[in-house]
């Protein structure tokens, strides 16, 4: 019969061997799943990790490394912080949308002046549009002790009802010709988060290698990051230790919506372009996964974003080479996640042969 | 705009057909949370159980195999988030999570050959006499008999927590799994088959939406009921007559913004889409301020050695 | 006396790390008094778990009137008459009286034939309960009669009594002892677990020792000496704290009038709570358990903040301020919950030194967190408070129980405070590291500072205070000289016997 015993505290090989562990466990399973839908596992996984890094057309599918990447890290960050105090924003995907509708808004609002100021006024703007997003929840949990997972995830309904409603309204390009959606910012050279468009450099990129240090400093050298890290411990230790908890609500909530709200912007004056219906590609959600598996660890986190990021495209390419269905490649990621919590029992309890107690 | 054109007896009538997959899918998770579980990812598991229920009813061409179908997939699902939380002592809010997550990506895949199939319908189950009551019968005794199993559900559960043993042991390993493990209770097998009840009812209130109200395959048609239903839960203060009242309240409220939308009423479609998502926060503010109803050990993972 | 009830043959149950029980044999006779007496740590309650059928023995037998006796879980245990009071209480709060009795028999009747029959046998052994009220609502002692009564409801054999005594007044035990001979009387064994020497000689038959797993001598107690059976139990004799004796200062804490609400839903809110403690003066506070001494240092620390006026620090108002701006000005504390609270399990003992040590040992610098120093503080608590780990580096909760207490208490006196409150400084604490904390608690008075020790143990808040006050329903009784004070005395100061009666059988 197997056993858990409590380790007497954490174990730190385990803590770095689970992610590669729930990354090897999630390959075998996902084998297995594309097996069912009738294609080679090896060649699957291999056209999903391997292909996109090595292959002839590499060249151009690494780029997208940096794209598809960007948004996830720099949305997991934020979302860390909060997971780590045990705060738990999981409406990321609506800070996401309002951050792309107020920054583009501010954007097409000097349409069609070209002014050196502008892209840096729509960068404040989103920030602010995501931030404001999340200042929702965090106000009702700070005032009336309400649910911030529920209210938080309802407003991503409400934002994307938002999106419809700018897309088909307000924002709507009239020289659309009728059709949804706003005007095309990469035709617009001042509100243009591009750097080298070619290599996949834009502004969000440098915003999410930011985003990683300045957490990795504040979780690691500043009080602030302490008091994160100590209130998801021991949250009475916490108060104990003098720390605010409605302050730390109102920190953390409000600088996951930032940059969630960043990350908008910076995808819709970039690789989107524009504001749609469709615009939001689940990057909220699929962050929380990014999160988990970077172990809320700002360097984990980079490393997760880029191997999520990777499945991104790797499953493009599958879809396009081996017809698999791009559903797949959400159940994939999903099974990361699920494995991950799996195996994370073994950082902190060990598993023992022996007979069983009576529990 | 025409308001004359919503029908109220219509609208009653719909507005419980509205209510019932809110209905199963609350109660279910309302046993979860009493035994101080707290499963996120009802959203996952309801929309797996539509799938899982469309699908086997196409095939079998039997909507009640495919309800039977719908409550097994959506245990099955919950299995995985008792082995994540009650064996791998994984975090209850981010199990629930990739539990959601996951069904999302499951259900996708499931049903992307179903998409535009019309499924077998669902009969009617007018009941004699009563049906022919005006007004009422056609609200209240004209409707399909998952209304009524919901509706007996939750009377058997609330005399289950009430009345019987079962219900008082499931009370206590959610009060003080600690003291209740004293006691020589088996809390983790308590715990896991109250998940598997949550996960069955979610999953019948998935096949519900998917095979009786719309009833056909879309990606993602659950569109949040799941989040709503653990609001409900919320809402009801942990009872289970006040969950069949938000339910009809919920339910109320998505039925009119459709008709007020049918009725061309000068709001914008997607402001009266929103709605029920602004009430379930709107409500959720006014319930938080009475938290003592929470099951104490609610969401707090439990392992026998420690 | 008649024969033998439960015999015990060479039980045997090991932890990773350490031997819980070691071979232990004992026997126990039909309606004897038999005390299980040892230090924390000594292996008691994985004993008694064993008898109960909550832990598996690895090797070892056990019989019980003769017959073979292995509960395989605790519903075993009670269908065979064994029957056990849980020193934390198996209680649930939110259920009433009546409910939490029935989840603790095999086969309970229905709710209302239950309910008289709880006002029933509750009256005749004087421990008077209402089967309806909410269990949240009552207090320690009204728990305690709980789960008491949950147990004579099954006329049990052997009922295990796990240190029965810390909740109650010394009326109330005076009470309960004269129910247990009752009890005895009948016939009814009790297996009496305790540290309490005294007590033990008071109501024991006989008692078994045990020392570090092992069972190390069996006595009469009537025929034993409290120094004798310490001495057993400790395995040398043991230091009694010094008092220098210092000179008493100015007053540097000061409450006044204070009331405030219990934060949580079944907690005891403050009710004008005054008192004074000078500078080299030891302040101890008595009381039964959940008689607002969570509630009074949260108070003191900032968790709770009060009217201004409320607590006044070297005669500054200090009631609104926070935990951090009341360190800073020298008031420092330390709560009776150690993991969880004063200190969080899964850190560090250098995050856990800089959880209280920022301020005054200057651990940062404008938010920047300095490590080094927080490890140099670390490491000076564990050196000088002997504190048993293999480094600054482990996890708090990797340390025992006695450890880590000393680390918190030495973290707080060695930033070298003003003022110190602390809530059961040695609660669950082997009598070495108790005896090297109390000693502490001195020679800081003895330096100048004013102490508070909030605790439930009367004979340690009659070896250390010079005054005492007790709490009880969130009221302070007045303040006395404790050399003054006699132990009848103390128990109406901690509220008598609260309803209880002698019982009427």
């Amino acid at each position: 019969m197997l056993k858990l015993e409590k380790r007497p505290q954490p174990s730190q090989f385990w803590t770095y061997l689970t992610p590669l562990l729930a990354v090897a466990l999630t390959m075998i399973a996902g084998g297995v799943l594309f097996a069912f839908l009738g294609k080679d596992p090896i060649v699957a996984i291999r056209t999903i990790f391997w292909d996109p890094l090595f292959s002839e057309f590499a060249f151009y599918y690494r780029p997208q490394l940096l794209v598809k990447g960007a948004p996830l890290v720099l949305i997991a960050i934020g979302l860390s912080l909060g997971f780590r105090a045990g705060i738990w924003n999981i409406g990321a995907e609506g800070q996401y949308i309002i951050g792309a509708i107020t920054g583009a808004g501010v954007g097409l609002a000097f349409y069609p002046m070209e002014a050196w100021y502008i892209f840096p006024l729509m960068v404040i703007a989103g920030a602010l549009g995501g931030w404001a997003w999340s200042m929702i929840p965090a106000l009702l949990k700070v005032k009336f002790g309400t649910n911030e997972i529920l209210v938080s995830l309802m407003l991503v309904y409400v934002a994307e009802q938002l999106l419809a409603s700018m897309s088909l309204g307000l924002l709507k390009n009239p020289e659309g010709f009728g059709f949804p959606g706003s005007r095309n910012l990469n035709d617009y050279a001042s509100a243009n988060s591009w750097i080298h468009q070619n290599a996949g450099m834009h502004w969000g990129v440098v915003a999410a290698f930011i985003a990683v240090i300045f957490a990795y400093v504040l979780l690691n050298r500043h009080m602030l990051g302490f008091q994160i890290r100590l209130t998801g411990e021991a949250p009475r230790a916490a108060r104990f230790a003098g720390v605010n908890p409605n302050r730390l609500i109102l920190i953390c909530l409000g600088t996951s919506g930032a940059l969630a709200g960043l990350a908008g912007l910076f995808e819709v004056a970039g690789p989107s372009g524009q504001i749609s219906i469709d615009f939001n590609a689940g990057y909220g959600f699929t962050a929380i996964i990014v999160a988990f598996l970077g172990r809320l660890n700002p360097i984990g986190i980079l490393l997760a974003g880029a191997l999520m990021a990777l499945t991104y495209i790797g499953g493009d390419i599958a879809q396009s080479k081996l017809g698999l269905p791009a559903a797949a490649i959400q159940l994939f990621q999903g099974m990361l996640l699920f494995f991950l919590l799996a195996v994370d029992m073994l950082t902190n309890f060990r598993i023992r042969l022996g007979q069983k107690e009576v529990a | 705009m025409d308001l004359s054109s919503i029908n109220p007896i219509l609208l009653l009538a719909s507005l419980i057909v509205a209510a019932t997959p809110l209905l199963l899918a609350a109660i279910g998770e309302l046993v979860v949370e009493k035994a101080g579980v707290l499963n996120l990812g009802v959203e996952g598991m309801m929309i797996t159980g539509a799938i899982c229920g469309f699908a086997i009813a196409v095939n079998t061409g039997s909507p009640v195999v495919g309800l039977i179908a719908a409550a097994g997939g959506g245990a099955v699902l919950s299995l995985l988030f008792a082995l994540l939380t009650q064996f791998a002592m994984a975090n209850q809010v981010a199990s629930g999570l990739s539990l959601t997550l996951f069904g999302l990506g499951l259900s996708a895949l499931i049903g992307q050959d179903y998409q535009g199939v019309k499924p077998p319908a669902f009969p009617k189950g007018d009941i004699p006499i009563l049906s022919d009551i005006p007004v009422l019968g056609p609200i209240l005794f004209s409707q399909d008999f998952v209304v009524y199993m919901a509706f007996f559900l939750t009377l058997g559960v609330w005399a289950m927590l009430k009345y019987s043993r079962a219900g008082l042991i499931l009370r206590a390993v959610g009060e003080n799994h600690d003291a209740a493990h004293a006691l020589g209770y088996k809390v983790v097998r308590i715990r896991v088959l109250a998940i598997l009840f949550g996960g069955a009812c979610a999953g019948l209130g998935g096949a519900y939406i998917s095979l009786i109200r719309v009833p056909q395959w879309t990606e993602g048609m659950t569109a949040g009921i799941g989040w709503i239903a653990l609001a409900l839960v919320v809402f009801a203060s942990w009872k289970p007559w006040r969950v069949l009242l938000g339910a009809c309240l919920f339910g109320g409220v998505s039925v009119l913004q459709l008709n007020l939308q049918a009725a061309g009423v000068a709001i914008p479609v997607e402001y009266l889409a929103m709605s029920p998502y602004l009430i379930t926060i709107l409500v959720l503010v006014i319930m938080s301020a009475d938290r003592s109803r929470a099951p104490a050990s609610l969401g707090k993972g439990f392992h026998a050695g420690s | 006396m008649t024969g033998t009830l439960l015999s015990i043959n060479g039980l045997t149950k090991a932890y990773p790390g350490v031997v819980a029980n070691d071979n232990v044999s004992f026997e126990i006779g039909e309606g004897e008094v038999h005390a299980l007496l040892g230090e924390n740590g000594a292996g008691k309650s994985t004993l008694v778990k064993m008898i109960y059928g909550l832990v598996k023995p690895d090797r070892g037998t056990m019989q019980l009137r003769g017959d073979a006796y292995a509960p395989a879980e605790p519903s075993a245990a009670r269908a065979a008459g064994v029957a056990m009071v849980f020193q934390h209480f198996s209680l649930f709060e939110a259920l009433n009286v009546a409910e939490n009795v029935a989840l603790g028999m095999e086969n309970p009747p229905g709710m209302r034939d239950l309910a008289a029959r709880i006002r029933e046998v509750s009256e005749m052994y004087g421990l008077p309960l209402d089967p309806d009220r909410i269990v949240g609502d009552l207090s320690a002692g009204e728990r305690q009669r709980v789960e008491i009564i949950r147990c004579l409801l099954q006329d049990p054999k052997l009922l295990i009594m796990d240190e029965p005594t810390s909740v109650l007044t010394p009326q109330e035990v005076d009470i309960l002892f004269e129910t247990l001979r009752k009890l005895s009387a009948e016939g009814t064994a009790i297996l009496y677990i305790s540290h309490k020497l005294e007590e033990i000689r008071t109501l024991c038959d006989n008692a078994t020792i045990l020392r570090l797993g092992q069972v190390v001598g069996d006595c009469v107690p009537r025929d034993t000496t409290a120094r004798d059976m310490a001495e057993m139990m400790v395995g040398s004799s043991l230091l009694v704290p010094e008092r220098a004796g210092g000179t008493v200062g100015p007053v540097l804490l000061k409450i006044n009038d204070l009331s405030v609400a219990s934060p949580s839903a079944f907690g005891t809110s403050l009710k004008n709570i005054s008192l004074e403690v000078r500078a080299g003066e030891i302040l101890g506070l008595g009381g039964v358990a959940g008689n607002g001494q969570d509630e009074l240092l949260a108070a003191l620390s900032g968790e709770i903040p009060t009217a201004p006026g409320a607590v006044e620090l070297d005669g500054k108002p200090i009631g609104g301020l926070g935990p951090v701006a009341r360190r800073r000005l020298g008031l420092l504390t330390a709560p009776e919950e150690r993991l969880g609270h004063a200190a969080a399990p899964d850190m560090s003992l250098i995050e856990n030194a800089l959880l209280t040590g920022s301020v005054r040992e200057g651990l940062e610098n404008r938010g920047f967190l300095k490590w080094g120093k927080a490890k140099s503080f670390a490491e000076a608590i564990i050196e000088r408070f002997d504190v048993r780990t293999p480094g600054p580096d482990n996890a708090a909760r990797s340390l025992s129980g006695g450890n880590l207490q000393k680390f918190v208490i030495g973290r707080e006196v060695m930033q070298r405070p003003e003022v110190l409150v602390v809530n059961q400084p040695t609660w669950g604490v082997d009598a070495a590291a108790a005896a090297a904390i109390r000693q502490a608690l001195l020679d800081l008075a003895a330096g100048g500072a004013a102490v508070v020790v909030i605790s439930q143990d009367l004979d340690e808040l009659m070896e250390i205070s010079d005054h005492f006050g007790a709490l009880n329903e969130g009221r302070l009784s007045d303040i006395r000289l404790a050399k003054d004070l006699s132990v009848d005395e103390i128990g109406l100061m901690m509220g008598g016997a609260h309803g209880m009666e002698v019982a009427h059988v």
